[in-house]
C-alpha cells in the first residue's frame, strides 16, 4: 500500500514538472509567431504592417521602413473611430472600427516622420502618436 | 493727442496699476488719452483656460490662476469693449456629467468680470467628444458674428468637428457673411485652432482651413486671431495676419522643437511663465492690430 502511494506522489511530481516545462516552451512558441506575424507579415510581394488602434495608443507605434519599398499599413480600430494623419509622408486616414483602413505608402526620403490621430478621441488624445522612421 | 504714445502703450498705462513698466511716461496724456479711448475699439483675447486641469507639476495655481487674470482685468481703469474667450476654457474629460460641471464652474469665475460683454467660443476640449453639445448648453452657439464699433467679428468654430475641420455648411455660412461685407471693412476673425498649417503632426491646424482663408482672401483689411497652441506666435498667409494667444494655464513648446507635444511644466523661479492674455486696439492709420500682452502677476 505505501509503495504505491509512494509511487503515485512521484508520478504526480513528474507529470507536474513536465507540464510546467512544456507550458513555458509553448509561450514562448507562441510567442515567437506573434512576433513573425504580427506587426509584419508578407503578402504576395509587397509588406504589410497591421497596425492596431485604441484609445490612446498605435500598437506598434514605431514604424521601420525603407526608402523606396512600398508598404501597405492595414489599421483595426478596437474602440472607436480614431485617425491616423503623417503629414510628412503626406497622407492620413480615418480608422473606423468594423472597418479595413488601409494606406499604401512608398516611402521617398530618410528621415523620421511623426504620426497622430487626428480625429479628437478623449482625455488622452494628444499623446495618442507614434513615428515612422524611413531608412536609406 | 500726442502722437509719441500708440493705444499699446496706453493700455499698457491703463492696465494694471503699474505693475507693468510704463513705457514713454514723459509724454503721459491723460484727458485725450481717455478720450481716445472710448472712441476706439479694444478687447480682450483670453484663451485656453483648461478649466478642470489639475497637474500640480504644470501649474500648482491651476484653481487660481483664472480667478487672477479676471482680477487684473477688472482692476483695469479703462473697460475693454469685450473679452473673448477663444476656445478651450474646460479641461476635457470623458465623462459628459464633468464636462457640464467643469462649465458651470467655469461660467461662474468668468461671471466675475466687472465687463459683462464676454464672447465664448469652444476648443476641441470642450466640445470635440459631444459635437459642442454641452459647451452650446453653457454657453451658446458656437459660430456668429457681432459688431462693435467699425469693426466686423466673427467667430469661426473649427473645434467641435472631431476631425479638425469647419465643415462645409459653416463655411457657406461663412461665406454668405463675408458676402455682406465691404471689401475694405474692418474684420477680425476668431478661431480656435489655426486655419494655416501651422503644425498639423500636433494638430495645429484646420483641416479645411484653406477654404476659409481662401474665403478671406478678398477682403483687404482682415485678421484672424486664435488659441489652442498655448504660445505667441504671429504668422501671414498672404496680407492675412494670424494672432496665436498665450493660454491661461500652461505653455506649450515652439511648434516642432520637440519630439514630443508637452505642456511646459512650472517653474519656480519665474512661476506664470508663458501664460497670460492679451489687449488688442486697432491701428490707427494703418491695418492690423496692436496688441499688448499681459502676464499673471502673483499676488
Ligand atoms: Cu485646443
Ligand atoms: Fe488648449
Amino acid at each position: 500500500m505505501t509503495n504505491i502511494k509512494y509511487l503515485l506522489r512521484i508520478m504526480v511530481v513528474i507529470s507536474a514538472v513536465v507540464l510546467a516545462f512544456a507550458w513555458v516552451h509553448i509561450a514562448r512558441l507562441a510567442a515567437e509567431t506573434q512576433t513573425v506575424q504580427n506587426p509584419v507579415a508578407n503578402q504576395g510581394h509587397e509588406q504589410v504592417i497591421k497596425i492596431t488602434v485604441k484609445r490612446f495608443d498605435y500598437t506598434p507605434n514605431k514604424i521601420r521602413l525603407k526608402k523606396g519599398v512600398a508598404v501597405t499599413l492595414v489599421f483595426t480600430s478596437l474602440d472607436r473611430t480614431h485617425g491616423f494623419n503623417c503629414p510628412g509622408l503626406g497622407v492620413r486616414t480615418d480608422i473606423v472600427p468594423g472597418k479595413s483602413n488601409t494606406l499604401r505608402i512608398v516611402p521617398q526620403k530618410a528621415g523620421r516622420y511623426e504620426f497622430s490621430c487626428d480625429v479628437f478621441c478623449g482625455d488622452g488624445h494628444e499623446d495618442m502618436s507614434g513615428e515612422i522612421i524611413v531608412e536609406d | 493727442m500726442d502722437k509719441g504714445i500708440d493705444r499699446r502703450d496706453f493700455l499698457k498705462l491703463i492696465g494694471i496699476g503699474g505693475a507693468l513698466i510704463v513705457m514713454d511716461t514723459g509724454r503721459l496724456a491723460g484727458a485725450a488719452d481717455n478720450k481716445m479711448a472710448q472712441d476706439t475699439l479694444s478687447f480682450i483675447q483670453l484663451s485656453d483656460t483648461h478649466w478642470g486641469f489639475n497637474d500640480p507639476k504644470i501649474n500648482p495655481d491651476f484653481a487660481g490662476t483664472l480667478r487672477k487674470a479676471i482680477a487684473q482685468i477688472n482692476s483695469m481703469k479703462s473697460q475693454p469693449d469685450f473679452i473673448i474667450f477663444s476656445g478651450d476654457v474646460t479641461h476635457t474629460t470623458d465623462d459628459p456629467k464633468e464636462r457640464r460641471r467643469r462649465m458651470g464652474e467655469a461660467r461662474e469665475i468668468i461671471g466675475g468680470l466687472r465687463l459683462k460683454n464676454v464672447k465664448m467660443m469652444p476648443g476641441e476640449h470642450d466640445a470635440g467628444l459631444d459635437n459642442g453639445e454641452a459647451f452650446q448648453e453653457y454657453f451658446g452657439t458656437t459660430h456668429y458674428t457681432f459688431q462693435q464699433k467699425d469693426v466686423n467679428f466673427i467667430v469661426v468654430d473649427n473645434a467641435s468637428d472631431s476631425t479638425s475641420s469647419i465643415g462645409d455648411t459653416q463655411l457657406q455660412w461663412l461665406s454668405a457673411e463675408m458676402e455682406k461685407l465691404d471689401k475694405d471693412s474692418r474684420i477680425v476673425v476668431f478661431t480656435h485652432r489655426p486655419l494655416f498649417e501651422l503644425y498639423p503632426q500636433w494638430d495645429w491646424w484646420t483641416r479645411d482651413g484653406a477654404k476659409a482663408i481662401d474665403i478671406l482672401m478678398p477682403y483687404k483689411n482682415v485678421v484672424v486671431f486664435y488659441g489652442h497652441i498655448h504660445q505667441e506666435h504671429h504668422h501671414m498667409t498672404g496680407h492675412i495676419a494670424h494672432h496665436a494667444a498665450r493660454g491661461m494655464l500652461f505653455p506649450l513648446p515652439a511648434p516642432g522643437s520637440v519630439p514630443k507635444r508637452v505642456q511646459i511644466p512650472w517653474d519656480n523661479d519665474q512661476p506664470y511663465k508663458g501664460v497670460g492674455y492679451r489687449s488688442a486696439v486697432p491701428k490707427k492709420d494703418a491695418y492690423g492690430y496692436d496688441l499688448t500682452e499681459f502676464p499673471i502677476i502673483k499676488v
